[in-house]
């Protein structure tokens, strides 16, 4: 789960990570004053949305007065913001972040992940901040500390410090590094994090270190013990069929194909979007109906796929272990006779209860095309995208 | 032989009297396994499918002389389960439940290295269908039938893939000496790396299929290994070829991230490193017949 830039510095900020005072706006009016109330006479006006590189986008704007805040305000909220990482689509401006402008002399990057290779978190930290991380790593790989946290101990002081020196930075400031590390550290830890990313981290004129931007990601699957990070997801930043899918125990990712994919097994469901690739096709999404789905959650994947008016043919995959292919038979049945499939369908069944599947859909006189085999199954979903078209 | 478990394995289910439990433990009765009993904390001295079943681990090992555990534990308590195992001195566990806290499995990850490497369990999982070693023994929730007997060694991250490889094999006369699921969570137990090194021992194997997917460095790993260290020879298939940068594909490891994660990349790793890559899933019947 992502979560917005003022909610991560918020977060942070409780753990000893210095930020500047700001305030939040849902309207001009809320945006003007707010600046008013932070002083000052020069402003960042920082749309809210889950995503990076927000400022190469037009998604942060200095003002020099009130006025130019309000107008900001007014011109960034209810857009769509199309960035380097949201995809074309863009993502929706509904919130608003005024921070004073801060004059600094120095920026850094700052973030700790979780390491798959080696199983820890990991820290890195550059003395060239503002920049983006892959990039870095390419052009000047050796600007790049990483230190690897031992999971038992925790991050400890000396290698805060080293990080800090191996970054160059003076030793007036290495305290302050010291506890912004071991504070970020704590957060991750205790919130279950797997992305914390401050970037830029600065060096003010006056020697004060500041996290000027922030970002977090946490777990999923470790969100059953923090109800308070729960509330602060925001769904204007989800896709609205991927979010419908998941609050109803399906896994689906949009494609952007016209082959509606319906698999059990999330291995399977990305070989079969392989499949119909291969066979000159373009896969409109993944969809896992898991394991054990009933005739109704197969009935509302249907659904689901046939949302996206894209969809040209739906492709269902199933080969059952937990699942049984009775069931899956019984909902592609009970979809085709209670919605209004409009596109061909091909099923493929395999593994429990395959004969029993088969013959429910031969005796319902449902218009299907079946196949035997995965092969068949993304030949027969391709040709019959193909022959609709023609 | 085969890797893992066999017929004589004395087996425990860790989550026993649950409603996953006791369906898979009758699948796994079924089957063959050697099923000695099951653990339920505070159901201790009771039967349940008439096995006993006990309060902790260790006293199920102490009893039954179990070597291998099955966990069917809801997430917030699996980490727990497995560390339990470990303590107790079960061998080869493994872990079914999708859904553990990728800091949970760390500590998991930490736990098991206190053990020396003697006593050190092997993890299967989390998030994963198991192992079979097929007309011995299951120790997972994979349908049985789709298995025959024979010389392939399996190793994959996707339950229903590996079903997908064993029954296009089966449909070729070909059979599995034993097939592992390592999971499809960012941190698991055990390595492709780890199987191939036990199937590279086991005189009943002659070929490994690696069945990986985007996300993570243990498919670049493997390549490396089967390259320096086998003289079996490694067939490897990674699913993910149409899958976009950054979005999670259902297993919670399958994301690519950064450098060397995407199926492109992954497939050329693996060539360069001289395994034999299965272009498309459909093809794994044909292209094992005709190396065999």
């Amino acid at each position: 789960m992502d979560i917005h830039e003022y909610q991560a510095k918020a977060l942070l900020e409780r753990y000893g990570v210095p930020i500047a005072t700001g305030g939040l706006a849902y309207s001009p009016e809320q945006a003007a004053y707010r600046a008013k109330e932070i002083g000052g006479d020069k402003w960042v006006v920082k749309a809210q949305i889950h995503s990076g590189a927000r400022g190469k986008a037009g998604g942060i704007r200095v003002c020099d007065n009130e006025n130019e805040v309000w107008e900001a305000a007014d011109d960034l909220l209810g857009c769509r913001l199309v960035t380097a990482q949201t995809g074309p689509e863009g993502k929706g401006v509904y919130r608003l972040y005024i921070e004073p402008v801060v004059v600094f002399e120095r920026e850094l990057y700052m973030s700790m992940v979780l390491d798959r290779q080696s199983e820890r978190i990991l820290l890195v930290m550059s003395g060239t901040g503002g920049v983006e991380i892959e990039e870095l790593a390419e052009t000047d790989p050796g600007a790049i500390v990483r230190i690897m946290i031992e999971p038992a101990v925790g991050l400890q002081g000396f290698q805060a410090r080293g990080a800090a020196f191996a970054c160059g930075l003076d030793s007036s400031l290495i305290s302050q590094v010291e506890n912004l590390l071991l504070g970020a550290y704590r957060a991750f830890r205790d919130m279950d994090a797997t992305l914390l990313e401050i970037n830029p981290l600065v060096v003010t004129e006056e020697g004060r270190l500041l996290a000027l931007d922030a970002k977090m990601s946490f777990d999923d699957n470790a969100l059953f013990r923090h109800q308070d990070l729960s509330e602060l997801r925001d769904k204007s930043q989800e896709n609205p069929r991927e979010m419908n899918a998941a609050d109803r125990g399906l896994s689906y990712v949009g494609l952007g194909g016209n082959i509606g994919c319906i698999i059990n097994g999330a291995g399977l469901a990305m070989a079969t979007m392989d499949m119909i690739q291969l066979a000159g096709g373009e896969p409109a999404n993944f969809l896992d109906i898991g394991g054990g789905a009933s005739p109704d959650r197969v009935s509302k994947a249907f659904k689901l796929v046939l949302s996206d008016d894209r969809v040209e043919a739906i492709l269902v995959n199933i080969f059952a272990g937990i699942n049984r292919c009775d069931w899956v038979a019984e909902g592609v049945v009970k979809a085709m006779t209670e919605l209004d499939v409009r596109v061909p369908v091909v099923v493929r069944l395999a593994g429990t209860n395959v004969e029993e599947g088969r013959r429910i859909l031969a005796e319902s006189g449902v218009d299907l095309i079946t196949a035997e085999t995965l092969a068949e199954a993304g030949e027969q979903a391709v040709s019959a995208v193909s022959w609709e078209a023609n | 032989m085969s890797i893992i478990v066999d017929e004589k394995t004395p087996v425990i289910v860790q989550g026993f009297t649950g409603r996953m439990g006791t369906f898979h433990a009758e699948e796994m009765i079924g089957y063959g396994t050697n099923l000695v009993g099951g653990t339920a904390p505070g159901k201790g001295s009771s039967d349940h499918l008439g096995l006993p079943v006990f309060d902790t681990v260790k006293d199920a090992v102490n009893e039954t002389g179990a070597e291998a555990s099955i966990i069917f534990v809801p997430p917030p308590f699996a980490a727990d389960a497995i560390m339990e195992a470990a303590d107790a001195g079960i061998r080869h566990c493994v872990c079914i439940t999708d859904g553990i806290p990728a800091q949970d499995m760390m500590k998991v990850k930490r736990y098991m290295r206190t053990k020396r490497v003697e006593k050190r369990m092997t993890l299967l999982g989390p998030n994963c269908a198991g192992v079979i070693s097929p007309g011995k023994a299951l120790l997972g929730i994979m349908p049985g039938h789709i298995y025959a007997q024979g010389p392939v060694g399996i190793i994959g991250r996707s339950g229903t893939l590996g079903y997908e490889a064993a029954s296009q094999l089966k449909a070729v006369g070909i059979g599995v000496s034993t097939s592992v699921g390592i999971g499809g969570d960012p941190i698991n137990g055990s390595s492709f790396t780890d199987h191939l090194k036990a199937f590279e021992q086991d005189p009943d194997t002659s070929i490994v299929i690696v069945i990986g997917e985007i996300g993570g460095p243990q498919e670049a790993e493997a390549a490396a290994y089967a390259r320096d260290h086998m003289h079996k020879k490694v067939v490897a298939y990674i699913a993910g070829l149409s899958a976009p940068k950054g979005r999670t594909m259902g297993h919670a490891g399958a994301i690519v991230t950064g450098a060397g994660e995407s199926a492109a990349e992954k497939i050329q790793i693996m060539r360069d490193c001289g395994v034999t890559v299965v272009e498309r899933p459909s093809d794994f019947g044909t292209v094992i017949s005709k190396i065999l």
